[in-house]
């Protein structure tokens, strides 16, 4: 009894973060929040739903799996690259017009003229030319 | 009890399946639509893991894994692309 309640209340809270996240996706202004409610919530939705199979694959069916644990590891590796990824297109491509400026420098993106280690890289001939993919204007 | 709680997930991660696949047709920027096809993958995960519960299987857990590495470099690869314009180069 004590164990289904656990394993209930872990599924409503995953269902609850999932649609949150996914709301968020689609209700916030502008992209960088737009990028913080998906990656946060989702995959706490996600952790709750494996917590409540872990739960109930050890007190209904008595295997304990680590196939679960396997699939949070990965999840819980690779969310934040990719969040990291699309936050640099975010900032490299088109960037919004609320975007604050960093103190004393630019946003730490590839952009000739300002990336000197890739100047010297040129200077000497073993690296490819500093023109900038097509389609962008800085 | 569980079963109305499975229920109910469900019904969460479906709608928020539905959300973004409206986010990936009607989305102001390619980053976002990225960002929801990576939220639906998160999704297809966690709606994997539910069935799999149901059905009282470990069977798709495998799935689950396989989807979560496809769905990784296949974000990887088109966060590429917007950053460089190639994803190869």
């Amino acid at each position: 009894m004590v164990w289904d309640l656990l394993i209930t209340g872990f599924l409503v809270l995953a269902g609850v973060f999932g649609f949150v996240g996914s709301f968020g996706l689609v209700k916030l202004p502008d992209p960088m929040t737009r990028l913080h409610a998906p990656t946060k919530a989702t995959t706490l939705g996600v952790g709750g739903v494996l917590i409540a199979s872990m739960l109930f694959f050890a007190t209904k069916q008595g295997h304990i799996s680590a196939h679960e644990l396997l699939i949070t590891l990965f999840l819980f590796l690779t969310a934040p690259v990719s969040a990291h990824f699309l936050a640099k297109a975010n900032l490299h491509g088109d960037r919004p017009e609320g975007l604050p400026q960093p103190e004393g420098s630019e946003w730490a993106t590839f952009s000739p003229g300002t990336d000197t280690a890739a100047e010297a890289l040129a200077e000497t001939g073993d690296a490819p030319p500093l023109t900038p993919p097509e389609g962008r204007d800085h | 009890m569980i079963a109305t709680a499975l229920t109910f997930a469900f019904a969460c991660f479906g709608l928020a399946l539905l959300l973004n696949l409206w986010r990936v047709v009607r989305a102001p920027g390619v980053s976002d639509r990225v960002l929801a096809l990576d939220t639906m993958v998160v999704n297809v995960i966690a709606l994997l893991v539910l069935y799999g519960i149901q059905q009282g299987t470990a069977v798709y857990f495998e799935a689950a894994v396989l989807i979560a590495m496809v769905g990784f470099v296949s974000t990887v690869a088109y966060a590429k692309f917007m950053l460089r314009g190639d994803i190869v180069e």
